[in-house]
């Protein structure tokens, strides 16, 4: 049952109330204008007075009467014409849902070719082709930008595209998966390692990209990291592009914190584990999708 | 009526003096948090803490305006009105008074817990449930009050001022107590009972017809009466304060879908909201109307006359923004303008231009009457604050105009190839010349409120050395016309 289904007890409802309300309206107005005992503004009052302010009786203004009456025409107008009374869903057969769906069938119909005019040939062929690029930009500051930002340099927690580190590989076939099926990025939290043994595995991971660090501290994280953290970054440390699990030598941190150092934001990760997720992007169509691998890779080149 | 020539009633101004002068205090607080967060969108980095950023202020902002400085307001002038239209003093002064500490507690409750990030979400409803409560004792006490003073008058009939109150008390208990309903988890944290599109049209149910009652109903009444008083005309037409109360009243009941079009909300809830907020045009300029009319014959007075200013130019903003609600409730219209600057525009050419007009005027007027004197300390002062109010909501409103208008058409530029020409960051960047205008507006504003605030502190000053002259008794009679 979809939510413009209404019960008949409730349809009637709504009908009636609203009916109501309009021509209750209506009545008074046409009551009182009825009533007047003259049409033209005098000194005469109501008799009534209070903290000596008095009321008089003059008649409703003519041109706001007919205003109240056309707007109550207009009203009852659309009401006829649209959806509103209950479950009658007015003369026109309008509903957002349909203005929605001829909206898009209509942009559908006029821009399809016209992606697929601009996306013939492989997406690295594309990355070649200015005009092509040129719209690829655009379909990357409507749907990427909001979290790769404008440049696509990234920001805490989302990746930056203009590099050459991919955690997901980077070569057009890569990407293209990506904007299909979306990415979800799981590293679990160690915070069960302790506080001491967290802050060791903190040093040791720092060393590997040559960043200041305790000898001896990073001493003795590394037989954590190879029993803990190998599985997926590697022994070495280099990550797993399988995995989404980052290279951690080469100092490109996906999760600094920006009012972290880099270690402090190591530890952050291993006490909470992080999760990561790029929505996937295949209701764009395959021809969209296509110009935005190209446009993303070409960005990196 | 009843009163002239017998017994004159003592009329309890202790509460009205009190409501009064935090109206002032709050109006100050509120309007400068406004400035402050419209300096942190010309310049983010701007007091940005943890506490302070645009997201913590935003909310006490709204809510020192709208409940601080406007529920003072309101309290203030219909306790004193409410008396004096009825010619009897109020009922209950201890649950009066009550009132006043309690409004206050939940005011400064606000403006503790809001920063600290305590919040129910809900636009307008932003407080958590233990002052949810409070409100909702407080109010049912403002009711038991004004009800029953109005229950004791000594006139025949019920002024039309009291009508407007009534509802607005009435009908803010309904939508405070419904739209907080909530299941507390703890102390500061507490759900809504309401779910997906029921909780967003419960929500917008009770957001418009915060604006509707509080905002509009409420003001109403202090036009009804301040206008012709401080004119000293009678009421234009009787006929049409009959006509426009209930039609008024009716049909604000349904507008809250506008809020939700093209949401989830199904499709007949839309399409009632829309037909509602547009016939509500003519109701809402019946209010406008009667008030602009009944200084026909009193135009000459606008000359000398400051605080009348106030009240026409006031009129002439609610006019102007309760054209411009309806239209922007159209679907059509409300496509380009939902969501963009116009909206911040709209709801400021009503609270600057109409709201917080008209309740300067009415302190204006009020304020040296409760304090047994004939006048402020500086007409010139009221005249000054005039101006500078008058300037500065002008160009608040036109720059977010400007702004709504160009960030509505860049939302939807879309290239020949179907791509929008925009990026959000790219109408964000193109509105920071309005956000400029729109802080400058908001001081200029901000300088008039504190011209009002010390021509009030040298007002009480006056007060304070004529009290060896005027006892109790002699301030009612002072107070007389």
């Amino acid at each position: 049952m979809n939510a413009d289904q209404l019960t008949p007890f409730w349809s009637m409802w709504v009908a009636v109330i609203t009916l109501g309300v309009i021509f209750g309206c209506l009545a008074l107005l046409l009551a009182i204008r009825k009533s007047e005992p003259h049409k033209e503004e005098t000194d005469a009052d109501t008799g009534h007075e209070f903290d000596g302010i008095r009321e008089l009786d003059n008649p409703l203004p003519q041109w706001w009467y007919y205003k109240f009456l056309i707007l109550t025409a207009f009203g009852l107008l659309y009401l006829a014409l649209y959806p509103g009374l209950g479950s009658y869903q007015g003369l026109l057969g309008w509903s957002q849902e349909g203005q929605w769906q001829a909206e898009m069938d209509k942009a559908e119909q006029e821009f399809a070719p016209v992606f697929a005019a601009l996306a013939q040939g492989s997406a690295d062929e594309l990355a070649q082709d200015p005009e092509a690029m040129k719209v690829g930009g655009r379909l990357f500051r409507n749907n990427c930008a909001i979290c790769h930002g404008q440049n696509a340099k990234g920001a805490y927690g989302f990746p930056n595209l203009t590099d050459s580190d991919w955690l997901y590989g980077g070569k057009t076939e890569n990407i293209v998966a990506t904007l299909n099926g979306g990415r979800a990025g799981m590293m679990p939290s160690f915070a069960h390692l302790g506080d001491e043994t967290i802050e060791q595995l903190s040093h040791y991971v720092v060393s590997l990209s040559g960043r200041a660090h305790d000898i001896n501290q990073a001493a003795l994280g590394q037989p954590v990291f190879q029993q803990n953290c190998a599985a997926c970054h590697g022994g070495d440390g280099s990550g797993n592009q399988m995995l989404g699990a980052p290279n951690l030598m080469d100092n490109i941190w996906l999760y600094k914190h920006p009012n972290l150092t880099v270690r402090d934001s190591i530890k952050l990760t291993l006490q909470n584990g992080r999760q990561g997720q790029m929505p996937a992007f295949d209701r764009l169509g395959q021809d969209k999708v296509k110009l935005l691998s190209a446009y993303v890779y070409s960005l990196s080149q | 009526m009843a009163q002239a020539g017998s017994t004159p009633v003592s009329y309890d101004y202790d509460v009205v003096r009190k409501f009064s002068v935090m109206t002032v205090v709050w109006g100050i607080f509120g309007m400068a948090m406004g400035v402050l967060i419209a300096t942190q969108l010309v310049w983010p980095e701007f007091l940005a803490s943890e506490f302070t950023h645009f997201g913590r202020l935003r909310p006490l902002h709204t809510n020192a305006v709208i409940f601080a400085f406007g529920g003072c307001a309101l309290f203030a002038t219909s306790y004193y009105v409410v008396q004096r239209t009825c010619g009897t003093t109020l009922a209950f002064p201890g649950l009066a008074k009550f009132t006043f500490w309690g409004w206050q507690a939940v005011i400064v409750s606000a403006a503790i817990t809001l920063p600290l990030g305590l919040t129910s979400t809900k636009e307008y409803a932003e407080l958590e449930w233990p002052i949810d409560l409070l409100i909702a004792a407080v109010w049912i006490s403002y009711a038991i009050v004004f009800l029953g003073t109005i229950r004791n008058r000594t006139t025949p009939h019920i002024y039309v001022a009291n009508w407007f109150y009534a509802a607005f008390i009435i009908v803010i208990a309904v939508l405070h107590i419904v739209n907080s309903m909530a299941v507390p988890v703890s102390w500061f944290k507490s759900y809504s009972v309401y779910s997906g599109a029921v909780d967003a049209m419960v929500q917008w149910w009770y957001g418009h017809n915060a604006v509707g009652f509080f905002l509009t109903a409420g003001f109403l009444g202090m036009m009804y009466y301040f206008v012709p008083k401080q004119a000293g005309r009678p009421v234009y037409s009787y006929r049409l304060s009959i006509v426009h109360f209930w039609a008024l009243i009716a049909t604000y009941m349904w507008a809250g879908a506008h809020h939700l079009h093209y949401s989830a909300l199904p499709n007949w809830a839309q399409s009632v909201g829309m037909v509602m907020s547009l016939i509500l045009l003519a109701p809402s300029w019946g209010g406008m109307i009667n008030g602009v009319m009944t200084l026909s014959g009193a135009w000459q007075k606008l000359r000398h006359d400051p605080i009348l200013r106030f009240l026409v130019v006031s009129l002439s903003f609610y006019g102007m923004s309760t054209f411009e609600g309806p239209m922007m409730a159209i679907k059509t219209v409300n496509a380009l303008s939902h969501n963009t600057d116009w909206t911040i525009g709209h709801v400021h050419s009503g609270a600057l231009g109409w709201v917080a007009m008209v309740s300067i005027g009415a302190i204006y007027h009020v304020l040296p009457k409760v304090y047994g004197l004939t006048a402020m300390y500086s007409i010139r002062l009221i005249n000054l604050h005039f101006w500078l109010a008058t300037i500065g909501v002008v160009l608040y409103i036109a720059a977010m105009w400007v702004n709504g208008i160009m960030q509505g058409l860049m939302w939807r530029a879309v290239n020949a190839d179907g791509t929008l020409t925009y990026a959000f960051i790219d109408s964000v960047s193109a509105s920071y010349a309005g956000y400029t205008v729109r802080l400058l507006g908001g001081i200029l504003y901000v300088i008039g409120m504190l011209v009002m605030g010390y021509n009030v502190y040298r007002t009480l000053r006056l007060a304070q050395t004529d009290s060896t002259a005027t006892s109790v008794g002699g301030l009612t009679a002072a107070a007389g016309k």
